[in-house]
């Protein structure tokens, strides 16, 4: 299937249907391009505390915010993996109280966080190890593409271009 | 009166195949028939209910607009009671009959309640349902003690629940550990040591033999007997010592059945346009590779959105599951996989990391280089890259050194293998 840049500006929802045609989105990885600085997993963290402040988030915040992005090194290489919003869903399918759902409207895997018991079932099915628990333990963490931002903060801020903002037809 | 589909059963496996029907036919007359006036309720959460952690409103598995939202005629409060296959219909209390083209037969498990003196008395509860945990709730005013009889996934929960509540909680497994269908031993003794130390009294190789009345009220819960002949006083008993598929309703009928309702892959039952889900059903094990009774909440929505999806006339396969359970007891994480405790270890290969001071314990079991089983315990993040490579049958041979490293992400994994999981779908 063809993959379209985005297109910087011109925000679109994350699911959308162009002549019958479903697009949707995900952060794809370009391992050959990954340095492993973790700047993507400085960025997401920031992105996801309460300040939205570098100092604060990192030194202040109470439950610390955690970052749904993880790089793995194992020289030479790197990858940077959060949640693929694969089309089978296993954590939502697993998911025993109904927080994790497909939203119809944006395509995406979405979690509810007042509807999480932090149960773990997702973590055990999530085949790319892309759910963690949160800081204080209590609910889930993991991926949302950043709803406030245009392109999520990893995609905007990785000095290499090893990550990508796709939308993928289907 | 005539639906095109019909469901019994309003829990999970319904839900999850009301959800595939309509995304595949969006018109079709939807009937679902459900003893429970409140359906749509998570019962993992239980537990959650009775701790006060959850109220009803919380524990809405889907919203209460779901069955409307979902063009959906509800039958609540109501018990199908027989089907006539060859007529194709569903006869309901009060004599009522739906005629149907597709039935899904999703009826769900009840617990096993074995026949104990004094069985019968007030007090005595199992805790699977919301009217159970509404009962409960109703009685931890004027209760203090409690004994729960099973020490499986149920059991362990509503011991945590009810200590939470400040009741002076007894675990009676009859087994030598608590949790032994899914857990090893030394796992087992940490989970144990967790509980202990909440305020749960555990005692193993032991069960009830008979329950007491009170003295002042013979009617009512006044302790239990061990089979030693202890004596534990208690104003409450929980019975869950395990759960068993409700096939009542196609008992005596021509439908294959052996201890569950035995399903293919794609849900169907031996009958044409019948299909079965959850746990009621014996559907596929992909680590044995063949069909079994699993009664977990994860697989009966996987197992009714396949059934719901080849109901519409979308071709769908059930993947199967395995024993996988999440486990959270007193903020201690385990996550176990497959078969943990082989019976014949001889062929099996075991990776084990134990560190006791953090509470970190994780062990591998693996059979001609493929894992067929795990436990994470304490650390629990990265199971879902091992449920992968257990469930698929990968050969690990070329990174079993690496899977218990902390380092061990996708990276670990084979290029080849990292290449198809991130392909474009």
């Amino acid at each position: 299937m063809p993959v379209h840049a985005l297109s910087i500006g011109n925000r679109l929802p994350y699911a959308y249907n162009l002549c019958g045609v479903n697009i949707m989105k995900r952060v794809s990885i370009k391992e050959e391009a990954c340095i492993g600085c973790g700047l993507c997993q400085v960025y997401c963290t920031i992105e996801h505390s309460k300040s939205k402040d570098p100092i604060k988030a990192y030194l202040h915040e109470s439950p610390k915010p955690v970052s749904r992005v993880r790089v793995e090194t194992s020289k030479p290489n790197s990858i940077s993996i959060r949640c693929q919003q694969c089309k089978d869903t296993p954590c939502v399918n697993a998911c025993l109280t109904g927080a994790m759902t497909l939203d119809k409207e944006t395509g995406l895997v979405t979690h509810n966080p007042e509807k999480c018991i932090g149960c773990w079932t997702c973590i055990m099915v999530c085949p790319y190890g892309a759910i963690k628990p949160d800081s204080a333990g209590k609910i889930i963490a993991k991926c949302d593409l950043c709803p406030d931002r245009e392109v999520p903060a990893c995609v905007a801020n990785c000095p290499n271009e090893a990550l990508v903002l796709e939308e993928v037809e289907e | 009166m005539m639906s095109k589909y019909v469901i019994i059963g309003g829990s999970v496996g319904g839900i999850g195949a009301v959800e595939a029907i309509r995304d595949v036919d969006p018109k079709g007359t939807l009937t679902v028939i459900s003893e429970e006036k409140v359906p749509h309720y998570s019962r993992p959460m239980i537990s959650e209910y009775v701790s006060r952690e959850a109220t009803l409103d919380t524990m809405k598995y889907r919203g209460d607009e779901f069955w409307k939202d979902n063009k959906v005629q509800t039958l609540t409060g109501r018990t199908a009671t027989k089907i006539d296959f060859k007529k194709k219909q569903v006869l309901l209390d009060g004599g009522d009959k739906i005629d149907y083209e597709k039935l899904l037969i999703a009826t769900g498990g009840k617990p096993f309640v074995p026949r104990m003196e004094g069985g019968d008395k007030e007090g005595v509860f199992t805790f699977t349902e919301l009217s159970s945990a509404e009962q409960i709730e109703s009685t931890l005013e004027q209760s203090k003690t409690a004994v729960v009889i099973g020490g499986g996934l149920i059991g362990v929960s509503a011991s945590g629940a009810l200590v939470k509540r400040g009741i002076k909680v007894t675990l009676v497994e009859l087994k030598d550990s608590i949790l032994n269908l899914i857990l090893d031993k030394t796992a087992s003794d940490m989970a144990e040591k967790v509980l202990t130390e909440a305020g749960v009294t555990v005692i193993t190789g032991q069960t009830v033999q008979r329950i007491l009345g009170k003295k002042d009220n013979e009617a009512a819960v006044g302790g239990v007997v061990m089979t030693d002949g202890t004596e534990i006083p208690c104003d409450l008993v929980i019975v869950a010592i395990g759960v068993i598929p409700r096939t009542d309703i196609v008992k005596e009928t021509d439908l294959k059945l052996n201890r569950g309702i035995i399903v293919d892959r794609s849900m169907r039952t031996s009958i044409p346009d019948v299909y079965a889900c959850g746990d009621v059903a014996e559907a596929h094990d992909f680590l044995i590779d063949g069909n079994r009774l699993l009664p977990l909440w994860p697989l009966a929505h996987l197992g009714g959105r396949v059934a719901g999806y080849n109901m519409a006339g979308k071709k769908a396969e059930y993947e199967g599951g395995t024993v996988m359970s999440s486990l959270k007891y007193f903020e201690l994480p385990i996550i176990a996989v497959g078969n943990v405790n082989p019976e014949d270890t001889s062929d099996i290969e075991v990776l084990v990391e134990l560190k006791p001071e953090k509470t970190v314990y994780k062990k591998i079991l693996l059979k001609d280089n493929k894992i067929v089983g795990f436990i994470f315990l304490g650390e629990i993040d990265k199971a879902g890259i091992l449920f992968r490579l257990l469930k698929n049958h990968v050969d690990v041979s070329t990174i079993k050194d690496s899977l218990l490293d902390e380092e061990f992400g996708i990276l670990t994994l084979p290029e080849q293998l990292r290449k198809e999981m991130f392909v474009v779908n």
